[in-house]
Order: C-alpha cells, then sequence, then structure tokens
C-alpha cells in the first residue's frame, strides 16, 4: 500500500530502504537531502514496530564496545551528532549521564576494562568516581555500589519518536512509503531491482538499503547473498509510574560472568524502567513477556536501586534486538550485488549509532555510484506534536481557541487532549499503537482502560472507516469483533459528518 | 442463546442471594408439598421456591436509537419476565429501533415478546 | 488570558459522588462548581445499565443510568447554584485548594473555591500491574472498558472471553456479553471466594452455566495479533501457581475484572495524607482529608460496593464542604480510628475534635469471617459497640454505627472470628 504521500514516485527509484525501523528512517532522513528519489518499504502498517519500538531508549556514551568495531566507531560518532538530529527533529533528548556500578572488586576491575575502552574509543568527559560520588549523583543508588563509572554524555530519548519523526521528516522531503509491504522475492536481473511483496504489489529500485532487522539476513538471500545471519535475542522491561523513586540518571551494573547485569533508567517521558533480560532464541516472532525475566528484573534492579518501587509497575513489554553472526554491525555494500547496502545486526548500541550509520550509509551509496547532489530546499527541521501537558497556560489558551478539540482530554493519565490525537492520524497513525507512540494515549497507569474506546472512535471518525476496522496494531489485532446494534455502524463517522 | 436452558434436574441448587452468607439450598417436591433444605432463614425458604417455581428476572439490555447523540438506549422491562423468556425478548430488543428523543420511562414496546411486560427506557437519548 | 473563577464549593467529578455531593452543598447554601471530564454528568453509572442501584436510597431497584440521571435532575434544579462544566479536566490542586483545569470551551481555568470536594471515583487495575507474561495482542480488556464499549459504543469487544477476577463488573459482563451473542467460557478468580456479591453470581454466571473456577489465575496470554489463547492455572493457599496444573483456553478476548484503584492523582499533587489500605485520602467523619477545606468522597476515597453508599458519604462531604466555605474552617481531626482483627481498614480514619450525632464507620475485613463478631472501643478499653454477624467476606462493605457522644480517645475497630 502506498501512502498518499509519495510525491515523487517514479516508476524505478534511485533508493530504495527496506525496513521502517530507527535504522531505516534514520537513512531515509539523511537520504531526503539529496536529489534522489527514494522509497521505504515496510512491512507493517507503521514505522518503529520491531526492535525500535522496544528498547532502552538510552543514547550509549559509546564505552561498551571493542576499540576498532563498526560499534564503537558509529557510538561515538551517533552520540556526538544525536543533540542536532534531535534537535533539528523535535525528538526529546536529555543528556542525564549514566553510571555503571560496581558492586565488589570484580565489578571494579570491569568498571576500569570500561573505562579503557572508553578512552580508545574516544568518549569524553568519563570518570571512575566513588561510591559516595556516585549517590551524590544519583542519590538513589545502593548504598552497596562501591565505585561507578561516570559517563556524563549518555543521555535519554524516545527511540520510537526518534524513527517517527525521522520518517515524517523525509516523508516532508519527498520520501514515499509503502506500508504493510513485506518483500518476499527480488528479481535482480534487470538494471534495476524488483522488489516483490505479498499480494502482488512490486517496487522498483536502483539501490537499496537493507534495514529489515531481524529479517536483514532474509532479505539478503533474496539477493543471494548469505554472509550473515541475524538471531533475534530477547530483552525484557518493566515500565514503572513516575514516583520519587524514579532515578533522574542511567544505571547500569558491571558486566560480569554473571551476565550485563540489568539497567534502571529514567525514560524521555519521566517513567522509570528496568530492563532488559537477554535471552537468544531462534524465534524471529516471539517478543512475549515471561514470569522469569519478570522475576530476574525484579531482583536485579534492586541491586541498584533498592528504593525502586516496583509496585508502580504500569506494563511489561519485551524488544528482540537483532544480533548479527559477525558480532559487530554490518554496514557495506553486499559482495554479491554491490547496489545492495546492509545495514544488518545492529543490536545495542543501534539507536545510538543511527545517525552515524545513516551518514555512513549515504558514503557507501556514492562510493557504489550514486550521485548524491543536495538538493536545494531540504528541510531538517520537523515541528513535534505540542504537548497539550508541557504547554504555558498561555499556549494552552492560545491552541484551544484556535481549535477546541486541544481543550478536550482524552487520555487522563497522560493529560492527552484530542486535538493531539487527530494530530497523530492526520501525520499517519493508523493503529492504537501508532496512536499511543506519537502522542501517549494509553501509554499511563491505566493502560487506555479509559481511552482506548474513546481513541477507536477518533481513528474510526477521523479516517473514515468503520469502528471494527480499527487495530491495535495493524494485520489481524482487531480491537473489537463488531457492532451489536446496527445503530452502532458508523455512529462515529456520522457524528462527525454532522459536526 | 439457545444454550439458555432452564435446568430441569430434580432437587435443584441454587445459592441464596438473599443475604451475603450465600446458604446452598437444595429443592424438591412439587404442588403444595415444596420442601426446601440448606437454608439459614425463612427468607432463603422462599426465595428457594421461587427459584424453584417459577424463576423470573429483570432484562437490561439496550436498543437501537436514530437521530439521537449517541447510537443506544438503555432499557430494561418493567418488572420481572419468566427466565425461560429471556431469549425470546433479547431477541426482540435488539430488533427494536427508536427514534430520538427518547425519555426515562418512555414505553419501547408495551408488550415485549408476549411477556405482558413493557419494556422501558432507563436513558434518555436528545435529538441532534 | 483566562479568568479565575471563584466559588464556594467546587466538586471534582460529576459521577453519583460529586452530584450527591453538589446537591447537598447547594441545600446548604453554596454556590457550587461541578467539574465533570465527560460530556455527560453520571461517571461510570452510564455505562452500567444493568439493575440493582438504589434499593437503599429510594427503596426501589434502578438501572444505573437512572440512579445517575435522578440526581442529575436534581442537580439541574438547583441551576442557579450548582453550575455542571462538562468536558471539563481537572489538571492540578494546589495546597491552597486553586483548581487548574480545561475544557473545549473556556480553555484552561484557574477555580480559587472556599472547598474542594473530590469525587474523582476509580479506575480498574490493568494486566501490565498483575504482571500476566505472554504476548501483547488485542483483546484484553479490563471489564469497564469492555462494559462501556457494548452498552455506549455498541460493540462486542469479542466473541469468545475469559474472564479473569469476579468482581461485580466482571460478572455483570459475563452476563451482557452472552446476552450480546458472544461465549463467556469461565471466569477465574484467584481466592477461594468471590468479591463479587451472590445474586449476580447466581443470575450472571450460574444462569447461564458459566464456570467460576476459585484459586485459579490466568498465568499467560497467547496470540500474535488477536488473543488466541490464555493458559490458567491453579494456585495453591499461597496464590502460588502449582505445576502440572496449566491449562490451555482457546479464546479470543481477555476480560480484567481484578479490582479498582481509586484516583487520587490530584489528591497527592496537593499533599493530602492517604491511606495505603484504602488507597484513599486520610478523612475525618465529615470527609475533611488533611488538607482543611478539601474533603472526599465516593471511590476516590474507597472503593463502595454500593452506589447507595457513595450517595450517603457525598452528601456527608456536600453538607460540609458548605459549611466550611461558610465558616472557614471545622473542628480539625482530633482522635484516630484503627483497624484491628480482620479489620482491614476503616473510613473514616479519623475523628474531628468536636463530632455530632451518629457517625458511621465504613469498614472491610482482610479475609472471609463465618461467624464474626465486631466489636467497637476506645483504646482504653471501653466497648461502644459489640455484634455478631453471620459472615463476613472482603467483598462486602460493612458498616457500624456509633454514637460520637461515648467517644472518648482512639477508637478500635476489631473484627474477630468466632
Amino acid at each position: 500500500m502506498l501512502e498518499a504521500d509519495g510525491l515523487n514516485r517514479p516508476d524505478v527509484f534511485d533508493c530504495a530502504v527496506i525496513g521502517g525501523g530507527v535504522i531505516g528512517c534514520a537513512a531515509a532522513r539523511l537520504l531526503s537531502r539529496y536529489d534522489i528519489s527514494l522509497a521505504l518499504i515496510e512491512a507493517s502498517e507503521d514505522v518503529s514496530t520491531g526492535a525500535s519500538r522496544a528498547n532502552s531508549g538510552i543514547a550509549h556514551a559509546g564505552y561498551d564496545a571493542a576499540p576498532g568495531s563498526a560499534m564503537a566507531r558509529l557510538n561515538v560518532r551517533g552520540s556526538a551528532i544525536y543533540g542536532q538530529w534531535c534537535g533539528e527533529l523535535g525528538v526529546p533528548f536529555e543528556r542525564c549521564g549514566s553510571l555503571v556500578l560496581a558492586f565488589g572488586e570484580t565489578d571494579s576491575r570491569a568498571l576500569a576494562e570500561l573505562y579503557e575502552s572508553g578512552l580508545a574509543n574516544g568518549v569524553p568527559d568519563m570518570s571512575l568516581i566513588s561510591g559516595d560520588e556516585a549517590r551524590a549523583l544519583e542519590p538513589r543508588v545502593s548504598p552497596d555500589a562501591i565505585r561507578a563509572l561516570w559517563a556524563p554524555t549518555a543521555g535519554i530519548t524516545s527511540p520510537y519518536q526518534l524513527t517517527i519523526a525521522c520518517w515524517e521528516n523525509a516523508r516532508a522531503n519527498g520520501l514515499a512509503t509503502f506500508f504493510d509491504t513485506r518483500v518476499t522475492g527480488v528479481d535482480c536481473s534487470g538494471d534495476h531491482f524488483i522488489l516483490n511483496a505479498d499480494g502482488g504489489a512490486s517496487v522498483r529500485a536502483r539501490y537499496v538499503i537493507n534495514a529489515a532487522g531481524l529479517f536483514a539476513d532474509e532479505v539478503a538471500r533474496m539477493f543471494a547473498d548469505s554472509s550473515f545471519s541475524i538471531k533475534p535475542r530477547k530483552g525484557e522491561y518493566i515500565l514503572l509510574d513516575r514516583d520519587d523513586s524514579t532515578p533522574r540518571r542511567v544505571l547500569f551494573q558491571a558486566p560480569s560472568a554473571m551476565g550485563k547485569g540489568v539497567l534502571v533508567s529514567p525514560t524521555a517521558d519521566g517513567n522509570a524502567f528496568a530492563g532488559p533480560t537477554a535471552l537468544d532464541q531462534t524465534d524471529k516472532a516471539d517478543a512475549s513477556t515471561t514470569r522469569e525475566g519478570a522475576d530476574e528484573l525484579r531482583r536485579l534492579a534492586l541491586r541498584s536501586v533498592p528504593g525502586l518501587n516496583l509496585r508502580a509497575a504500569i506494563t511489561a513489554f519485551s524488544g528482540l534486538r537483532a544480533v548479527g553472526s559477525t558480532g559487530d554491525f554490518i554496514i557495506r555494500a553486499s559482495d554479491i550485488q554491490p547496489r545492495l547496502i546492509h545495514a544488518a545486526g545492529i543490536a545495542s548500541p543501534g539507536l545510538t549509532s543511527a545517525p552515524a550509520i545513516a551518514e555512513e550509509l549515504a558514503d557507501i551509496l556514492a562510493a557504489q555510484g550514486l550521485a548524491l547532489k543536495e538538493k536545494p530546499g531540504w528541510n531538517p527541521v520537523r515541528a513535534p506534536i505540542e504537548r497539550f501537558a508541557a504547554m504555558t497556560t498561555e499556549r494552552q489558551a492560545e491552541v484551544i481557541a484556535d481549535d477546541p478539540r486541544w481543550g478536550h482530554v482524552i487520555c487522563r493519565c497522560e493529560t492527552v487532549t484530542e486535538g493531539e490525537i487527530v494530530e497523530a492520524i492526520r501525520r499517519g497513525a493508523r493503529s492504537m499503537d501508532g496512536v499511543k507512540r506519537r502522542v501517549r494515549a494509553g501509554m499511563g497507569r491505566c493502560q487506555g482502560g479509559f481511552c482506548a474506546p474513546r481513541v477507536i472512535e477518533l481513528l474510526s471518525r477521523e479516517r473514515g472507516v468503520p469502528m471494527d476496522s480499527i487495530t491495535k496494531s495493524g494485520g489481524g489485532s482487531l480491537m473489537l469483533a463488531g457492532p451489536i446494534r446496527e445503530s452502532a455502524r458508523g455512529f462515529a463517522s456520522e457524528e462527525e459528518a454532522r459536526a | 442463546m439457545d444454550d439458555i436452558i432452564t435446568m430441569a434436574e430434580r432437587p435443584r441448587e441454587f445459592i441464596c442471594i438473599v443475604c451475603p452468607v450465600g446458604c446452598p439450598l437444595k429443592v424438591d417436591g412439587d404442588g403444595d408439598n415444596i420442601v426446601v433444605t440448606g437454608n439459614a432463614c425463612p427468607r432463603g425458604d422462599a426465595y428457594g421456591r421461587q427459584e424453584f417455581l417459577r424463576p423470573t428476572r429483570v432484562v437490561t439490555s439496550s436498543v437501537s436509537v436514530l437521530g439521537a447523540d449517541s447510537p443506544l438506549v438503555s432499557v430494561k422491562t418493567k418488572g420481572d419476565i419468566d427466565k425461560a423468556r429471556i431469549p425470546a425478548a433479547l431477541a426482540e430488543i435488539r430488533a427494536l429501533t427508536v427514534r430520538a428523543p427518547v425519555g426515562i420511562g418512555q414505553i419501547i414496546a408495551p408488550d415485549l415478546a408476549g411477556t405482558g411486560v413493557p419494556l422501558v427506557a432507563t436513558s434518555a437519548a436528545a435529538r441532534v | 488570558m483566562t479568568g479565575v473563577r471563584v466559588t464556594d464549593v467546587a466538586i471534582i467529578g460529576a459521577g453519583p459522588a460529586g452530584l450527591a455531593a453538589a446537591i447537598t452543598a447547594a441545600d446548604n447554601g453554596a454556590n457550587v462548581l461541578l467539574l465533570e471530564r465527560d460530556s455527560h454528568p453520571g461517571g461510570i453509572l452510564r455505562q452500567c445499565i444493568h439493575n440493582g442501584f438504589g434499593l437503599h436510597y429510594f427503596g426501589e431497584e434502578l438501572t444505573g443510568p437512572e440512579y445517575a440521571a435522578r440526581f442529575a435532575d436534581e442537580a439541574a434544579k438547583r441551576a442557579g447554584r450548582v453550575t455542571l462544566m462538562t468536558d471539563t479536566m481537572a489538571l492540578s490542586l494546589s495546597g491552597d485548594r486553586t483548581i487548574t483545569a480545561v475544557n473545549p470551551h473556556d480553555g484552561p481555568l484557574t477555580i480559587k473555591p472556599g472547598a474542594v470536594v473530590l469525587a474523582m471515583g476509580c479506575r480498574e487495575r490493568t494486566r501490565g500491574a498483575l504482571g500476566i507474561p505472554g504476548t501483547r495482542p488485542a483483546g484484553v480488556y479490563t471489564a469497564g472498558a469492555a462494559q462501556r464499549l457494548v452498552n455506549l459504543d455498541g460493540y462486542l469487544p469479542g466473541r469468545r472471553a475469559v474472564i479473569l477476577g469476579s468482581g461485580d463488573i466482571g460478572l455483570i459482563m459475563a452476563r451482557r456479553l452472552t446476552w450480546e451473542g458472544a461465549k463467556v467460557l469461565m471466569v477465574c478468580e484467584l481466592m477461594n471466594y468471590s468479591s463479587g456479591l451472590n445474586r449476580n453470581i447466581s443470575q450472571c454466571l450460574r444462569d447461564y452455566g458459566i464456570p467460576l473456577h476459585f484459586n485459579t489465575t490466568v498465568s499467560r496470554v497467547h496470540g500474535a495479533e488477536r488473543v488466541e489463547a490464555v493458559t490458567i492455572v491453579s494456585v495453591d493457599d499461597k496464590r502460588q501457581a502449582i505445576p502440572g496444573s496449566e491449562r490451555l483456553v482457546e479464546c479470543d478476548t481477555l476480560l480484567l475484572s481484578v479490582g479498582l484503584l481509586p484516583e487520587n492523582e490530584l489528591t497527592r499533587m496537593a499533599g493530602i495524607e492517604l491511606d495505603p489500605a484504602t488507597g484513599g485520602a486520610v478523612v475525618d467523619e465529615r470527609r475533611q482529608t488533611s488538607l482543611p477545606g478539601v474533603f472526599a468522597c465516593g471511590n476516590v476515597l474507597q472503593v463502595h460496593d454500593l452506589a447507595d453508599h457513595v450517595s450517603r458519604e457525598a452528601e456527608t462531604a456536600g453538607r460540609y464542604a458548605a459549611r466550611f466555605a461558610a465558616a472557614g474552617s471545622l473542628p480539625a481531626p482530633a482522635l484516630r480510628v484503627r483497624a484491628e482483627g480482620f479489620t482491614r481498614y476503616v473510613v473514616p480514619q479519623r475523628i474531628s475534635a468536636k463530632p455530632e450525632g451518629l457517625i458511621d464507620l465504613y469498614y472491610r475485613v482482610s479475609d472471609a469471617v463465618k461467624p464474626a463478631r465486631l466489636v467497637v472501643k476506645s483504646s482504653d478499653g471501653g466497648t461502644i459497640l459489640s455484634r455478631r454477624k453471620q459472615a463476613m467476606t472482603p467483598g462486602e462493605m460493612e458498616r457500624a454505627s456509633i454514637d460520637s457522644a461515648k467517644l472518648s480517645g482512639d477508637t478500635v475497630v476489631l473484627t474477630e472470628a468466632i
């Protein structure tokens, strides 16, 4: 399905990006500044539905990755340009800093190693500090922490906000998007690729970026390239309500033989979370949460923050990280089809690296012969959907005077107005989750208990489709089974027609 | 709805609903010779007899309303109907449509499904 | 810019509590501003189209919308004194009783009332709060959300449902869904008793052959897009899953009726003391909270079983809110009321320095007690009231009326098994 914004829809795109996660959307955003025709192909109904939906939301400082690796280089570069990207794109980003906590001498040695890696990777401003200094930076840190690695350049962001913002910005600069389009086969016989999707659609493109996340290996194989494989690694999280126990800084635990530990962190929205677990599995579809995962998170999280209010759990979720077989990011032109550029195996620190990966992909495309000439009028700025709850009273009065729907609160827990939800739908939200990721309706403590019926009504009304066609997240995730009375059918759209 | 069955086995067992104790009642017999056991008080006896001989219920539901600011207006039977008539009552309710305005207490159907009991609106629907 | 509205009494929420408080406050001479976030007054009762309301208050059985309409009509009759603002969301409450709110018509509002009545009601516990593992497909609803979808929007949330929790909303929804053609496979209850009324178990489940499984919970949700099944499991007397007792139940919907939580975000914002046992504010017999001039009533104070009790409690709050607005103060809380034995909590938690007349103590027990004895006594040992009851269960709110003249010192409300 082609979204209605395909202004430059040629028969053959200069470049098609497969995968609407943060990598695909960041690449699309960066490439949209050049005078090329550009397409994004996404298997599901929205961007940011895979690993970009469910991860830690942290812009890492860059001391984790092995010196010399692509991960190290792109992490540090990504971190350096994050502020600019998030600023232009209207995405929350706060350099709140991170602490890696050590609870014993073995842990302290691990901190020293991280510090050395950080120096080698070029991470700025790190320091090894005492437990008391760590508690001065974050009073909620456990008294059992004896040392910490302080990295002030680490930050928190909203991974789906970033992904959506990149997509919106690319779209405003001419990107064509194909949703619900899963590439199932590729014809490489001509002078351009023909990407065939289930359902009979096809997209033609001279260059292809493979940012298909978990499925990047399967996409590569469609081009007869079997040089790598991708395995899913499940990470479970528990999200907590806002609370006095919410830390203000990202708190890691020193990696040990017992595992990488879990982190406790604030989110860009002011909640706290504990996570992730790390479970290697084979099923690329199984993002279910488990009792064992939740128990492990609770136990480990309390090690870092003994006062963490785990009773304030709002929800649990899990994401599948795409772990590549090379142990590093796979960012290169395919040996088999040089006009196919892989951006694969983007596990952590993929979110941090995304802007830098986008730059590198552009360089590779240019090296492979795609002429990248800056186009006049490229606009790097994407205005975020204003948050009613964050406005000054004066601004609230102004927007409500302009459009009364901005004074109609739909989601009580997060104080989200009808105006915000309608704007989210106008910008491309088609499902409950699409609305939730854009404006947080349903993301609070009642988890949509109050607002889900209203959001269904608004999606139905604004999109002019029946209530019982509204999905949670596209496909067969229908929210409703059908009307109980004839008069209910289409009521929301009738109401709109009268208004 | 066809699977709503008035169970015919004997003795019949009920939970008494008269008070929070919830005595398990057993009722058996016929004609004037009905025996209720398990009850702790006379009110339980009366409840058991009623449930055994002729259980009745109030039915609450909603009907389609046209020209209103909502798609439905809620309704109830203005009094108990025989439990066995509930499926027929629900089928008739489903088929009904009224036009706004509707006021609380307004008769929607004078004799619901031949029970002799009227169906009345329990919410109002303003005309828009 | 935004004008400041001055009123005697501002009431947050026009459900059964807010409406009754508004009527009584107005009848006691106050001008009332009633803030309602929905587009109609009535609160949750609008979607409770079943009957069973009003037996205590009106002496007849009404449906939820009828019960609410009686109060809404009474409030409307006092239009000179009671101003209802619909679609109006209260956003903040500060320690000086200033309320900020917003609606589409007036924009942001600042309200400076002489007294405030908190009547925001409660919300439902969610899957996330329970931590039920598994996938996160469509088709997991709280019972109240499903009730709204069916009764106000006219849509079925699904066709084959498992209900977790045997609270009254879950039981009512079991019958409602059945009547609308859906199949309710079972109701699972973690405890060995139901917090729902026997009447609802009888008339909503047994009438339709819907099994109620005690000591059973849902341990996993299955399904990639829409719910495809749930795993149910038996639990032991410590509520721990019994390995090997798991059973897969194919369904497309999981409804949760697993408890209600008073919605006290504004209360917390104002720094008002909360009772961890009720989840609501600590109040005295006039329903005044720890913040002078701020009162609380209805489900935001304690989760009630009966709307009738909500109305009565709200009338108390409304009366004294009007009095506070007129006089500028009321006697401060002086004595404590303590829960002991099987008593889980008591409302009010405080008695003021100058109590008047009869005081109703509302309480719940922490476990089923059959038979039980209630003893209300002064902390120095003097018994004020002692009575026996066939049974007390956590699902049933109990009430004891005591004469305030008999109070001396702190009061203990003790429930014991006999």
